[in-house]
Protein backbone atom coordinates (compact mmCIF):
# COMPACT_ATOMS: atom_id res chain seq x y z
CA UNK A 1 0.00 0.00 0.00
CA UNK A 2 1.01 3.49 -0.85
CA UNK A 3 1.70 5.86 2.14
CA UNK A 4 4.23 5.61 5.13
CA UNK A 5 3.74 3.93 8.11
CA UNK A 6 2.53 7.21 9.66
CA UNK A 7 0.09 8.02 6.98
CA UNK A 8 -1.26 4.30 7.37
CA UNK A 9 -1.53 4.96 11.11
CA UNK A 10 -3.63 8.13 10.71
CA UNK A 11 -6.09 6.73 8.37
CA UNK A 12 -6.69 3.87 10.53
CA UNK A 13 -7.10 6.29 13.65
CA UNK A 14 -9.92 7.77 11.71
CA UNK A 15 -11.63 4.43 10.65
CA UNK A 16 -11.44 3.12 14.00
CA UNK A 17 -13.13 6.12 15.58
CA UNK A 18 -16.51 5.78 13.81
CA UNK A 19 -16.02 2.34 13.08
CA UNK A 20 -16.21 0.33 15.33
CA UNK A 21 -15.72 3.12 17.99
CA UNK A 22 -18.21 5.13 17.48
CA UNK A 23 -20.89 2.45 16.59
CA UNK A 24 -19.91 0.47 20.23
CA UNK A 25 -20.81 4.12 22.05
CA UNK A 26 -23.71 4.23 20.20
CA UNK A 27 -25.04 1.12 20.75
CA UNK A 28 -23.44 0.90 24.63
CA UNK A 29 -25.37 4.01 25.13
CA UNK A 30 -28.65 2.58 24.25
CA UNK A 31 -28.34 -0.48 25.70
CA UNK A 32 -27.38 1.15 29.10
CA UNK A 33 -30.96 3.22 28.59
CA UNK A 34 -32.55 0.38 29.54
CA UNK A 35 -32.19 1.59 32.92
CA UNK A 36 -34.69 4.37 32.62
CA UNK A 37 -37.42 1.73 32.03
CA UNK A 38 -36.24 0.17 35.43
CA UNK A 39 -33.48 -2.03 37.06
CA UNK A 40 -35.20 -4.74 35.55
CA UNK A 41 -35.21 -3.99 32.16
CA UNK A 42 -31.63 -2.96 32.43
CA UNK A 43 -30.54 -5.95 33.63
CA UNK A 44 -32.25 -8.43 31.03
CA UNK A 45 -30.55 -5.83 28.35
CA UNK A 46 -27.15 -6.15 30.67
CA UNK A 47 -27.70 -10.05 30.68
CA UNK A 48 -28.44 -9.78 27.11
CA UNK A 49 -25.14 -8.46 25.75
CA UNK A 50 -23.16 -10.27 28.97
CA UNK A 51 -24.32 -13.61 26.66
CA UNK A 52 -23.42 -13.12 23.47
CA UNK A 53 -21.84 -15.43 21.29
CA UNK A 54 -17.72 -15.49 20.85
CA UNK A 55 -18.39 -12.25 23.57
CA UNK A 56 -14.50 -12.36 24.08
CA UNK A 57 -13.88 -12.06 20.66
CA UNK A 58 -16.34 -9.12 19.80
CA UNK A 59 -15.08 -7.44 23.20
CA UNK A 60 -11.48 -7.41 22.10
CA UNK A 61 -11.90 -6.91 18.38
CA UNK A 62 -14.64 -4.22 18.60
CA UNK A 63 -13.76 -2.53 21.22
CA UNK A 64 -10.78 -2.73 23.58
CA UNK A 65 -8.00 -2.87 20.66
CA UNK A 66 -9.80 -0.16 18.38
CA UNK A 67 -9.46 2.36 22.05
CA UNK A 68 -6.70 1.37 22.67
CA UNK A 69 -4.75 2.04 19.20
CA UNK A 70 -7.54 5.07 19.15
CA UNK A 71 -6.39 6.27 22.25
CA UNK A 72 -2.70 6.12 22.11
CA UNK A 73 -2.30 6.99 18.64
CA UNK A 74 -4.69 10.00 19.54
CA UNK A 75 -2.74 11.17 22.20
CA UNK A 76 0.74 11.39 20.24
CA UNK A 77 -1.61 13.11 18.08
CA UNK A 78 -2.93 16.04 20.73
CA UNK A 79 0.69 16.63 21.74
CA UNK A 80 1.94 17.34 18.44
CA UNK A 81 -0.38 20.42 18.14
CA UNK A 82 0.59 24.15 19.06
CA UNK A 83 -2.77 25.95 19.87
CA UNK A 84 -3.31 29.57 18.87
CA UNK A 85 -6.88 30.05 19.94
CA UNK A 86 -6.14 33.66 21.63
CA UNK A 87 -4.81 35.11 18.15
CA UNK A 88 -6.86 32.66 16.15
CA UNK A 89 -10.15 32.21 18.04
CA UNK A 90 -12.36 30.51 14.95
CA UNK A 91 -15.10 28.67 15.80
CA UNK A 92 -13.24 25.25 13.83
CA UNK A 93 -9.90 26.12 15.53
CA UNK A 94 -11.73 25.99 19.01
CA UNK A 95 -13.18 22.69 17.94
CA UNK A 96 -9.68 21.56 17.11
CA UNK A 97 -8.64 22.34 20.50
CA UNK A 98 -11.72 20.59 22.28
CA UNK A 99 -11.08 18.06 20.09
CA UNK A 100 -7.42 16.97 21.52
CA UNK A 101 -8.66 17.55 25.09
CA UNK A 102 -11.88 15.74 25.06
CA UNK A 103 -9.94 13.22 23.71
CA UNK A 104 -7.28 13.22 26.92
CA UNK A 105 -10.40 13.52 28.90
CA UNK A 106 -12.36 10.92 27.31
CA UNK A 107 -9.10 8.70 27.34
CA UNK A 108 -8.79 9.05 31.35
CA UNK A 109 -12.67 8.73 31.99
CA UNK A 110 -12.84 5.21 29.93
CA UNK A 111 -9.80 3.49 31.62
CA UNK A 112 -11.30 4.33 35.14
CA UNK A 113 -14.83 3.46 34.08
CA UNK A 114 -13.94 0.18 32.03
CA UNK A 115 -11.24 -0.87 35.31
CA UNK A 116 -14.22 -0.17 37.80
CA UNK A 117 -17.24 -1.88 35.58
CA UNK A 118 -15.52 -4.64 32.86
CA UNK A 119 -12.21 -5.34 34.81
CA UNK A 120 -13.38 -5.37 38.38
CA UNK A 121 -16.20 -7.83 37.36
CA UNK A 122 -14.03 -10.17 34.98
CA UNK A 123 -11.75 -10.27 38.43
CA UNK A 124 -15.67 -11.54 40.39
CA UNK A 125 -15.12 -8.57 42.68
CA UNK A 126 -18.96 -7.38 41.44
CA UNK A 127 -21.32 -8.32 39.33
CA UNK A 128 -23.23 -6.74 36.30
CA UNK A 129 -26.18 -5.06 37.47
CA UNK A 130 -28.00 -2.19 38.18
CA UNK A 131 -27.08 -1.96 41.40
CA UNK A 132 -23.41 -1.66 40.39
CA UNK A 133 -23.61 1.28 38.51
CA UNK A 134 -26.33 2.81 40.98
CA UNK A 135 -23.70 2.40 44.14
CA UNK A 136 -20.89 4.31 41.71
CA UNK A 137 -23.24 7.06 40.92
CA UNK A 138 -24.99 8.03 44.01
CA UNK A 139 -21.62 9.59 45.06
CA UNK A 140 -21.84 12.91 44.19
CA UNK A 141 -18.15 12.82 43.28
CA UNK A 142 -18.24 10.20 40.31
CA UNK A 143 -22.05 11.22 39.56
CA UNK A 144 -20.10 14.09 38.52
CA UNK A 145 -16.97 12.88 37.05
CA UNK A 146 -19.18 10.63 34.47
CA UNK A 147 -21.29 13.30 33.36
CA UNK A 148 -18.07 15.25 32.43
CA UNK A 149 -16.69 11.76 30.86
CA UNK A 150 -19.79 10.90 28.91
CA UNK A 151 -20.03 14.50 27.97
CA UNK A 152 -16.31 14.68 26.78
CA UNK A 153 -16.81 11.38 25.06
CA UNK A 154 -20.21 12.34 22.58
CA UNK A 155 -18.39 15.23 22.35
CA UNK A 156 -15.23 13.85 20.69
CA UNK A 157 -17.73 11.91 18.83
CA UNK A 158 -19.70 14.55 17.50
CA UNK A 159 -16.53 16.05 16.38
CA UNK A 160 -14.62 13.44 15.50
CA UNK A 161 -17.50 12.25 12.88
CA UNK A 162 -17.67 15.56 11.54
CA UNK A 163 -13.73 15.46 10.50
CA UNK A 164 -13.97 11.92 9.61
CA UNK A 165 -16.35 13.28 6.48
CA UNK A 166 -13.69 15.49 5.66
CA UNK A 167 -10.32 13.45 6.31
CA UNK A 168 -12.37 10.95 3.82
CA UNK A 169 -12.88 13.49 1.51
CA UNK A 170 -17.01 13.04 1.87
CA UNK A 171 -18.00 17.09 2.74
CA UNK A 172 -15.39 18.98 0.32
CA UNK A 173 -17.07 22.18 0.31
CA UNK A 174 -17.68 24.72 2.94
CA UNK A 175 -21.44 24.41 2.74
CA UNK A 176 -20.90 20.67 2.99
CA UNK A 177 -18.77 20.83 6.00
CA UNK A 178 -21.27 23.58 7.61
CA UNK A 179 -24.35 21.38 7.04
CA UNK A 180 -22.00 18.57 8.75
CA UNK A 181 -21.46 20.92 11.36
CA UNK A 182 -25.48 21.28 12.30
CA UNK A 183 -25.77 17.38 11.92
CA UNK A 184 -22.76 17.18 14.45
CA UNK A 185 -24.13 19.19 16.96
CA UNK A 186 -27.21 17.29 16.83
CA UNK A 187 -25.81 14.04 17.27
CA UNK A 188 -23.92 15.60 20.58
CA UNK A 189 -27.01 17.14 21.68
CA UNK A 190 -28.94 13.81 21.31
CA UNK A 191 -26.02 11.61 22.42
CA UNK A 192 -25.50 13.24 25.04
CA UNK A 193 -29.03 13.43 26.26
CA UNK A 194 -28.96 9.23 25.76
CA UNK A 195 -26.10 9.44 27.83
CA UNK A 196 -26.43 11.88 31.05
CA UNK A 197 -30.46 10.69 30.94
CA UNK A 198 -29.21 7.32 31.90
CA UNK A 199 -26.98 8.59 34.65
CA UNK A 200 -29.63 10.89 36.21
CA UNK A 201 -31.47 7.82 36.53
CA UNK A 202 -29.07 5.77 38.46
CA UNK A 203 -27.90 8.69 40.69
CA UNK A 204 -31.50 9.66 41.83
CA UNK A 205 -33.75 7.06 39.76
CA UNK A 206 -35.65 9.54 38.17
CA UNK B 1 -1.37 74.30 17.90
CA UNK B 2 -1.99 70.81 18.70
CA UNK B 3 0.89 68.59 19.34
CA UNK B 4 1.91 66.51 16.28
CA UNK B 5 0.47 62.97 16.43
CA UNK B 6 2.11 60.22 16.82
CA UNK B 7 1.96 56.25 16.45
CA UNK B 8 3.58 53.74 18.80
CA UNK B 9 5.03 50.28 17.18
CA UNK B 10 6.13 47.78 19.80
CA UNK B 11 8.67 45.63 17.55
CA UNK B 12 10.00 42.22 18.73
CA UNK B 13 13.55 42.40 17.06
CA UNK B 14 16.09 39.70 17.28
CA UNK B 15 19.71 40.80 15.82
CA UNK B 16 20.65 37.52 14.32
CA UNK B 17 19.35 33.91 13.59
CA UNK B 18 20.65 32.67 17.07
CA UNK B 19 20.43 35.93 19.20
CA UNK B 20 17.98 36.21 22.26
CA UNK B 21 15.04 38.22 20.97
CA UNK B 22 14.00 41.58 23.06
CA UNK B 23 11.37 43.98 22.48
CA UNK B 24 11.65 47.63 21.70
CA UNK B 25 9.28 50.55 21.04
CA UNK B 26 9.01 53.52 19.09
CA UNK B 27 6.99 56.49 18.08
CA UNK B 28 6.69 57.21 14.87
CA UNK B 29 5.15 60.57 13.19
CA UNK B 30 1.99 60.38 11.94
CA UNK B 31 0.94 60.56 8.54
CA UNK B 32 -1.97 60.12 6.50
CA UNK B 33 -2.97 56.69 5.02
CA UNK B 34 0.42 54.84 6.55
CA UNK B 35 0.57 51.63 6.39
CA UNK B 36 3.04 49.27 8.24
CA UNK B 37 5.88 49.27 6.36
CA UNK B 38 6.00 53.14 5.64
CA UNK B 39 5.97 53.47 9.51
CA UNK B 40 9.02 51.09 9.61
CA UNK B 41 10.65 53.50 6.67
CA UNK B 42 9.91 55.99 9.14
CA UNK B 43 12.33 53.69 12.04
CA UNK B 44 14.72 53.10 9.07
CA UNK B 45 15.59 57.05 8.68
CA UNK B 46 15.54 57.95 11.92
CA UNK B 47 16.48 54.90 14.40
CA UNK B 48 15.82 56.24 17.43
CA UNK B 49 13.43 53.95 20.12
CA UNK B 50 10.64 55.60 22.53
CA UNK B 51 13.10 56.71 25.20
CA UNK B 52 15.36 58.58 23.06
CA UNK B 53 18.23 56.30 22.63
CA UNK B 54 19.78 55.91 19.20
CA UNK B 55 19.14 52.03 17.96
CA UNK B 56 19.85 49.71 14.92
CA UNK B 57 17.23 50.23 12.39
CA UNK B 58 14.84 47.58 11.99
CA UNK B 59 15.51 45.09 9.77
CA UNK B 60 12.31 43.44 7.47
CA UNK B 61 11.18 41.83 4.29
CA UNK B 62 9.70 43.47 1.10
CA UNK B 63 9.25 43.88 -2.56
CA UNK B 64 6.12 44.39 -4.58
CA UNK B 65 4.43 46.33 -1.51
CA UNK B 66 1.00 45.28 -3.13
CA UNK B 67 0.32 41.67 -1.64
CA UNK B 68 1.44 39.81 -4.60
CA UNK B 69 5.01 38.91 -3.61
CA UNK B 70 4.74 37.57 0.11
CA UNK B 71 7.69 38.57 1.32
CA UNK B 72 6.46 40.82 4.03
CA UNK B 73 4.22 38.60 6.17
CA UNK B 74 4.66 39.61 9.83
CA UNK B 75 2.63 39.00 12.96
CA UNK B 76 1.40 42.18 13.16
CA UNK B 77 -0.68 42.91 16.43
CA UNK B 78 -1.16 38.67 17.10
CA UNK B 79 -2.32 37.98 13.19
CA UNK B 80 -0.04 36.83 10.44
CA UNK B 81 -0.48 38.94 7.09
CA UNK B 82 1.65 41.35 4.90
CA UNK B 83 2.39 44.29 6.42
CA UNK B 84 2.17 46.33 2.77
CA UNK B 85 -1.40 46.16 3.19
CA UNK B 86 -1.73 46.68 6.71
CA UNK B 87 -3.45 50.30 7.20
CA UNK B 88 -2.16 52.39 10.14
CA UNK B 89 -5.92 53.95 10.21
CA UNK B 90 -7.35 50.29 10.86
CA UNK B 91 -4.95 49.01 13.38
CA UNK B 92 -5.44 48.70 16.58
CA UNK B 93 -2.91 51.27 18.89
CA UNK B 94 0.12 50.67 19.74
CA UNK B 95 0.56 48.49 16.91
CA UNK B 96 2.75 44.99 18.20
CA UNK B 97 5.02 43.61 15.68
CA UNK B 98 6.56 40.00 15.81
CA UNK B 99 8.65 38.21 13.13
CA UNK B 100 6.53 35.04 12.20
CA UNK B 101 7.75 32.17 14.70
CA UNK B 102 7.08 29.60 12.28
CA UNK B 103 9.99 30.13 10.31
CA UNK B 104 13.92 30.72 10.93
CA UNK B 105 13.88 34.32 11.97
CA UNK B 106 16.75 36.02 9.92
CA UNK B 107 16.91 39.58 11.93
CA UNK B 108 14.61 41.36 13.24
CA UNK B 109 10.78 40.92 11.44
CA UNK B 110 12.68 38.60 8.04
CA UNK B 111 12.20 34.93 8.54
CA UNK B 112 13.60 32.43 5.89
CA UNK B 113 10.71 30.79 3.89
CA UNK B 114 12.68 28.53 2.32
CA UNK B 115 11.25 24.85 3.73
CA UNK B 116 8.15 26.44 1.80
CA UNK B 117 10.25 26.46 -1.50
CA UNK B 118 11.74 23.04 -0.65
CA UNK B 119 8.02 21.75 -0.24
CA UNK B 120 7.07 22.70 -3.35
CA UNK B 121 9.97 21.16 -5.12
CA UNK B 122 8.79 17.92 -2.86
CA UNK B 123 5.75 17.98 -4.10
CA UNK B 124 6.71 18.81 -7.33
CA UNK B 125 4.62 21.60 -8.21
CA UNK B 126 4.87 22.36 -11.61
CA UNK B 127 4.00 20.68 -15.20
CA UNK B 128 6.61 19.08 -16.69
CA UNK B 129 6.92 19.44 -19.86
CA UNK B 130 11.03 19.21 -20.97
CA UNK B 131 11.93 16.34 -23.37
CA UNK B 132 14.25 16.01 -26.20
CA UNK B 133 11.62 16.36 -28.32
CA UNK B 134 8.37 19.09 -29.49
CA UNK B 135 5.47 17.02 -27.60
CA UNK B 136 2.81 19.16 -29.61
CA UNK B 137 0.04 21.04 -28.21
CA UNK B 138 -1.10 20.01 -24.50
CA UNK B 139 -5.07 19.25 -24.36
CA UNK B 140 -7.18 21.71 -23.00
CA UNK B 141 -9.09 22.75 -20.06
CA UNK B 142 -12.32 23.10 -18.79
CA UNK B 143 -13.42 27.04 -18.44
CA UNK B 144 -15.22 25.17 -15.30
CA UNK B 145 -11.74 23.79 -13.83
CA UNK B 146 -10.08 27.08 -14.93
CA UNK B 147 -11.59 29.00 -13.04
CA UNK B 148 -10.92 27.43 -9.33
CA UNK B 149 -7.81 26.85 -10.35
CA UNK B 150 -6.98 29.96 -10.83
CA UNK B 151 -7.83 31.10 -7.64
CA UNK B 152 -5.22 28.17 -6.07
CA UNK B 153 -2.51 29.49 -8.47
CA UNK B 154 -2.97 32.73 -6.38
CA UNK B 155 -0.73 31.60 -3.78
CA UNK B 156 2.19 33.96 -3.16
CA UNK B 157 4.11 31.41 -0.80
CA UNK B 158 3.82 34.21 1.81
CA UNK B 159 3.46 31.64 4.98
CA UNK B 160 0.60 32.96 6.84
CA UNK B 161 -1.52 29.82 6.30
CA UNK B 162 1.54 27.98 7.81
CA UNK B 163 1.78 30.79 10.86
CA UNK B 164 -1.91 30.34 11.65
CA UNK B 165 -1.96 26.67 11.57
CA UNK B 166 -1.63 24.99 14.74
CA UNK B 167 -0.33 21.95 13.55
CA UNK B 168 2.39 23.47 11.63
CA UNK B 169 5.18 23.64 14.14
CA UNK B 170 8.48 22.38 15.92
CA UNK B 171 6.72 19.03 16.85
CA UNK B 172 5.02 18.20 13.86
CA UNK B 173 6.62 17.92 10.14
CA UNK B 174 3.55 18.89 8.28
CA UNK B 175 4.42 20.73 5.01
CA UNK B 176 1.56 23.44 5.59
CA UNK B 177 -1.49 23.93 3.58
CA UNK B 178 -0.26 26.06 0.81
CA UNK B 179 2.07 22.67 -0.66
CA UNK B 180 -1.14 20.94 -0.11
CA UNK B 181 -3.25 22.95 -2.42
CA UNK B 182 -0.51 23.48 -5.00
CA UNK B 183 -0.36 19.57 -5.47
CA UNK B 184 -4.61 20.21 -6.08
CA UNK B 185 -3.74 22.51 -8.69
CA UNK B 186 -1.22 20.69 -10.43
CA UNK B 187 -2.99 17.34 -10.73
CA UNK B 188 -5.83 19.73 -11.90
CA UNK B 189 -3.77 20.56 -15.16
CA UNK B 190 -4.40 18.36 -18.05
CA UNK B 191 -0.52 17.72 -18.80
CA UNK B 192 -0.15 18.33 -14.67
CA UNK B 193 -2.09 15.51 -14.08
CA UNK B 194 -0.24 12.72 -15.49
CA UNK B 195 2.42 12.71 -12.29
CA UNK B 196 -0.73 13.16 -10.55
CA UNK B 197 0.72 9.50 -8.86
CA UNK B 198 3.53 10.71 -7.69
CA UNK B 199 2.25 14.13 -6.23
CA UNK B 200 -0.38 11.55 -3.84
CA UNK B 201 2.33 9.81 -2.69
CA UNK B 202 4.70 12.01 -1.72
CA UNK B 203 1.61 13.88 0.71
CA UNK B 204 1.18 10.28 1.66
CA UNK B 205 4.07 10.37 3.14
CA UNK B 206 6.38 12.36 5.94
CA UNK B 207 4.82 15.61 6.66
CA UNK B 208 1.87 15.26 3.80
CA UNK B 209 -1.69 15.61 4.48
CA UNK B 210 -1.88 13.39 7.49
CA UNK B 211 -0.60 16.71 9.32
CA UNK B 212 -4.04 18.40 8.57
CA UNK B 213 -6.05 18.26 11.64
CA UNK B 214 -8.84 20.29 10.36
CA UNK B 215 -8.67 23.51 12.49
CA UNK B 216 -9.22 25.40 9.22
CA UNK B 217 -7.51 28.79 10.50
CA UNK B 218 -5.34 28.72 7.14
CA UNK B 219 -8.64 29.43 5.24
CA UNK B 220 -9.67 32.28 7.62
CA UNK B 221 -6.12 33.75 7.17
CA UNK B 222 -5.05 33.66 3.59
CA UNK B 223 -4.69 36.75 1.98
CA UNK B 224 -5.60 35.62 -1.25
CA UNK B 225 -8.76 33.84 -0.54
CA UNK B 226 -7.79 30.53 -1.39
CA UNK B 227 -10.07 28.10 -0.72
CA UNK B 228 -6.90 25.81 0.91
CA UNK B 229 -9.85 23.75 3.38
CA UNK B 230 -11.42 22.73 -0.23
CA UNK B 231 -7.86 22.01 -1.69
CA UNK B 232 -7.16 19.73 1.74
CA UNK B 233 -10.23 17.97 1.71
CA UNK B 234 -9.90 17.40 -1.43
CA UNK B 235 -6.58 15.85 -1.59
CA UNK B 236 -8.18 13.98 1.45
CA UNK B 237 -10.15 12.49 -1.25
CA UNK B 238 -8.02 11.78 -3.70
CA UNK B 239 -5.16 10.56 -1.69
CA UNK B 240 -8.03 7.89 -0.17
CA UNK B 241 -8.78 6.69 -3.56
CA UNK B 242 -4.65 6.66 -4.23
CA UNK B 243 -4.30 3.87 -1.45
CA UNK B 244 -7.37 1.61 -2.54
CA UNK B 245 -5.71 1.83 -6.22
CA UNK B 246 -2.54 0.77 -4.99
CA UNK B 247 -3.38 -1.75 -3.41
CA UNK B 248 -6.39 -3.03 -4.57
CA UNK B 249 -4.93 -2.30 -8.03
CA UNK B 250 -6.10 -0.10 -11.03
CA UNK B 251 -5.22 0.18 -14.99
CA UNK B 252 -2.04 2.83 -13.95
CA UNK B 253 -0.43 0.83 -11.34
CA UNK B 254 0.68 -3.03 -11.36
S1 LIG C 1 -2.14 29.74 0.56
FE1 LIG C 1 -2.55 31.91 1.05
S2 LIG C 1 -1.74 32.17 3.11
FE2 LIG C 1 -0.87 30.26 2.34
S3 LIG C 1 1.10 30.83 1.46
FE3 LIG C 1 -0.40 30.90 -0.22
S4 LIG C 1 -1.13 33.02 -0.25
FE4 LIG C 1 -0.09 32.74 1.71
S1 LIG D 1 5.76 43.50 -0.13
FE1 LIG D 1 5.02 41.93 -1.44
S2 LIG D 1 3.31 41.23 -0.34
FE2 LIG D 1 3.93 42.90 0.88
Amino acid sequence: MAGNRDYINRRIHSLLGVIPIGLFLIQHLTVNFFATRGPEAFNAAAHFMESLPYRYVLELFVIFLPILFHGIYGVYIAFTAKHNVSNYGYFRNWMFMLQRYTGVITLIFIAWHVWETRIAIGLGWVDLNYQLMENILTNPFFFWFYVVGVVSTTFHFANGLWSFFVSWGITMTPRSQRIMTYVSIIVFLAVSYVGVRTLFTFAYGI
Amino acid sequence: MSEEKKITLIIERQDSPESAPYEETFEVPYRENMNVISALMEIRRNPVNAKGEATTPVFWDMNCLEEVCGACSMIINGKARQSCTALVDQLEQPIRLAPMSTFPITRDLAVDRSRMFDSLKRVKAWVPIDGTYDLGPGPRMAESKRQWAYELSKCMTCGVCLEACPNVNSKSDFIGPAAISQVRLFNSHPTGEMNKSERLETVMGDGGIMGCGNAQNCVQSCPKGIPLTTSLAAIYRDTAIESFKSFFGSDNKL
